[in-house]
């Protein structure tokens, strides 16, 4: 599903390293958590994916069912189906969110040759989704995440991820911010959408979030790079003990 | 104080070209309003208040001349019942227009009513008051020699919105239109207004509010893009009334709308929005002055400016507030979206306060489209164009909403959309 190899990216504008070499291989229908001590480079190695400016890659490729993505723009790797929950969704005044939700979902479809969709069609099926994440009626009308508590941006961001339907869903702590029931519903959320031919990238910094989104692999990031892949137990190591063994390790 | 030569020099070749109506009942407030464009000459580049908009083009004698323009686009406000009043070149054009006559007002046009009139109250009063503390010479200039214009005296709420329709004919017309609009007490009415009107047009538009009276203004300016365009908007408000004013301009070469308000009466409301996009040779300027005189009114400005491709925007807006104009809420902002580094943004926003308990703010912003957005809009699989003008949209959405009317509010982001969409070929 998505491939990430030997990736190298420096800040634009700053003669900054922050990934120094990411290698990545997430199969379809698999759960990945990436866990990393902050300012690792985790929001960054979302950002690179996702088509942001301000990054330069300076070496290594990623590709998206076998496309190379890095030089497509932001739309076009959303329409090859690639998603990033952000870390700290955008408050954008003056655009509703259901207007921006639709022209999403319809541009999206336009750029894969679909047809879009019906107003009607749109509404009972955004209506539906926001029921089952709690987002009442009024949250949909106002403006995209404006005045939106921290909560409701991260149930907002998995709503579009419902109804985008995307194929690689990067969660940049989607937790960060919930309470205990939100949590639940956030990962309940996730979780209806796990399907073979749909993978997820989850960034956290909690294995309470995992114990919900059961992650087939957990990944340690260091320094901009990958140091430890292993199995679900990784994360509980982390938990317990913090990083510093496994940076030590890595030293 | 005498004149700088080269204004008395500049008002009198202007003067010469003109010729004074037949008054009838308002040839007092005529010869009145002559006499104070001598005393106070026509705006000169020099001017305080001219300092941001070059006024020659708007004073010369000889009018610029200005191609006329042909829209592909439906008429504004075309799909919704309302009562037609259609000006070609600044003349009455009585085949084009609907009977003037609606149940609850009365209308009559300037040039014909010729008798005493209830107009005579009004018909350069507001104007008159107007000029202090700061003149507005071609606004006196309008009252002198306004060829024609609509007198509406509102009784009770009529069952459709007014319709001023101006069109434009020759390619050097001058034109010259001094609307009154009276609305009693309780009485509300809704007055639109589009169209080119002219090479240049000079318009203005008293407008007296009774208590609890309200009056919704609708202007779409635009798109001829080599227009002239000096308007004046004043206002008087009673007890409890409300007066809205929007407008929407797209292209034109130089526009200068004036609005004066003056809230007379306790708990009365006005609003004065705008929205404007320019294109390369644009110049808009909105100047606004309004003085609270009296307590617990409210009054909001809010303009916002869509720049691009060495367009300019101005903004000189003024709140007053008296002694006695006790808890006053006064709000004002003024924006620009500069679509590129080539456009400019100009603005003057003031606030001169005497009274103790007021809340007055106000705010004034230029800048690019904010990045962050974009790229969230653009993560989620919207095309750049469209995010664009998605934000620009955003952008203009707080004036757009000071229009009540939603249907009105979506013709006027259709037309919006309809600009922009123009601008990607
Ligand atoms: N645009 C930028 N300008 C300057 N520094 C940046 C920029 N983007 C990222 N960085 C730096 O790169 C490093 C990695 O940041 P990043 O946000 O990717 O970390 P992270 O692993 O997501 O951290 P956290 O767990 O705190 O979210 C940090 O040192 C950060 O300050
Ligand atoms: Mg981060």
């Amino acid at each position: 599903m998505l491939e990430i190899k030997n990736l190298h990216v420096k800040l634009e504008e700053e003669d900054k390293q922050i990934l120094k070499g990411v290698d990545l291989t997430v199969e379809p229908g698999k759960v990945h958590a990436i866990m990393g001590p902050n300012g690792s480079g985790k929001s960054t190695l979302s950002y690179v994916l996702s088509g942001k400016d301000g990054y330069e890659v300076t070496d290594g490729e990623a590709s998206l069912l076998g496309e190379d993505i890095l030089d497509m723009e932001p739309e076009e790797r959303a329409a090859a189906g690639l998603f990033l929950a952000f870390q700290y969704p955008v408050e954008i005044p003056g655009v509703g969110n259901m207007t921006f939700l639709r022209t999403a979902v319809n541009s999206q479809r336009k750029s894969r040759g679909e047809e879009e969709m019906s107003a009607a069609d749109f509404l009972k099926e955004v209506r539906a989704k926001a029921k089952t994440l709690k987002i009442d009626a009024d949250m949909l009308k106002r403006p995209v995440n404006v005045g939106f508590s921290g909560g409701e941006k991260k149930r907002n961001e998995i709503l579009q991820m419902a109804m985008l339907e995307p194929k690689m869903c990067i969660l940049d702590e989607t937790d960060s911010g919930l309470d205990v029931d939100a949590m639940k519903l956030v990962s309940d959320g996730v979780n209806a959408l796990r399907d073979e031919g749909r993978s997820f990238l989850v960034i956290t910094h909690y294995q309470r979030l995992l114990d919900h989104i059961k992650p087939d692999v957990v990944h340690i990031m260091a320094n901009g790079r990958i140091i430890k892949t292993g199995g679900p137990e990784l994360a509980l190591e982390v938990e317990q003990n913090g990083y510093a063994d496994l940076l030590e390790e890595n030293a | 104080m005498a004149l700088p030569q080269v204004k008395l020099d500049a008002t009198e070749a202007r003067l010469s070209g003109l010729t004074l109506p037949e008054g009838g009942w308002s040839a007092a407030a005529r010869a009145d309003a002559v006499a104070r464009v001598r005393a106070m000459g026509l705006p000169h580049a020099r001017d305080e208040y001219w300092k941001y908009t070059k006024p020659n083009t708007l004073v010369d004698a000889e009018v610029p001349s200005a191609a006329l323009f042909a829209s592909d686009e439906a008429p504004a406000f075309g799909e919704r019942d309302r009562l037609k009043i259609v000006f070609v070149d600044g003349v009455f054009d009585a085949e084009q227009s609907d009977d003037l006559a609606l149940e609850g007002i009365q209308i009559d046009r300037l040039a014909e009513a010729s008798d005493i009139h209830w107009a005579k109250d009004l018909y350069g009063v507001l104007e008159t008051k107007g000029q202090d503390p700061v003149e507005r010479p071609l606004a006196a200039l309008n009252t002198a020699f306004a060829t024609d214009g609509v007198l509406i005296h509102v009784q009770s709420s009529p069952s459709k919105p007014i319709n001023l329709i101006y069109r434009h004919g020759q390619e050097t017309s001058d034109a010259i239109l001094h609307h009154v609009i009276k609305v009693d007490a309780g009485a509300e009415v809704t007055v639109l207004e589009n169209g080119p009107a002219a090479a240049r047009f000079n318009k203005c538009m008293e407008v007296d509010i009774a208590d609890t009276g309200k009056l919704h203004h609708i202007r779409l300016q635009g798109r001829d893009h080599e227009r002239r365009a000096a308007t004046h908007i004043f206002a008087r408000l009673g007890t409890e009334s409300v007066f809205k004013s929007f407008t929407l301009t797209v292209n034109g070469q130089l526009t200068r709308n004036e609005c004066v308000i003056e809230l007379t009466g306790d708990d009365a409301v006005a609003h004065v929005a705008g929205a404007c996009m320019g294109d390369g040779s644009f110049h808009h300027d909105d100047t606004v002055f309004i003085t609270h005189d009296a307590q617990n009114c409210e009054s909001r400005q809010v303009f916002k400016k869509v720049l691009r491709n060495g367009a300019t925007g101005v903004f000189q807006g003024k709140i007053l507030v008296k002694p006695d104009a006790q808890k006053t809420d006064g709000y004002q902002i003024s924006q620009s979206l500069l679509l590129d580094d080539d456009s400019q943004f100009l603005a003057k926003p003031e606030l001169e306060i005497y009274a103790d308990d007021v809340a007055c703010s106000h705010g004034s912003t230029s800048g690019a489209i904010d990045d962050d957005a974009l790229f969230y809009l653009r993560a989620r699989g919207v095309p750049l164009e469209i995010a664009q003008d998605l934000m620009v949209i955003a952008f203009i959405a707080e004036a757009v909403q000071e229009v009540e009317d939603e249907s009105l509010q979506e013709e006027i982001v259709g037309r919006v959309e309809g600009w922009l969409a123009r601008r990607r070929g």
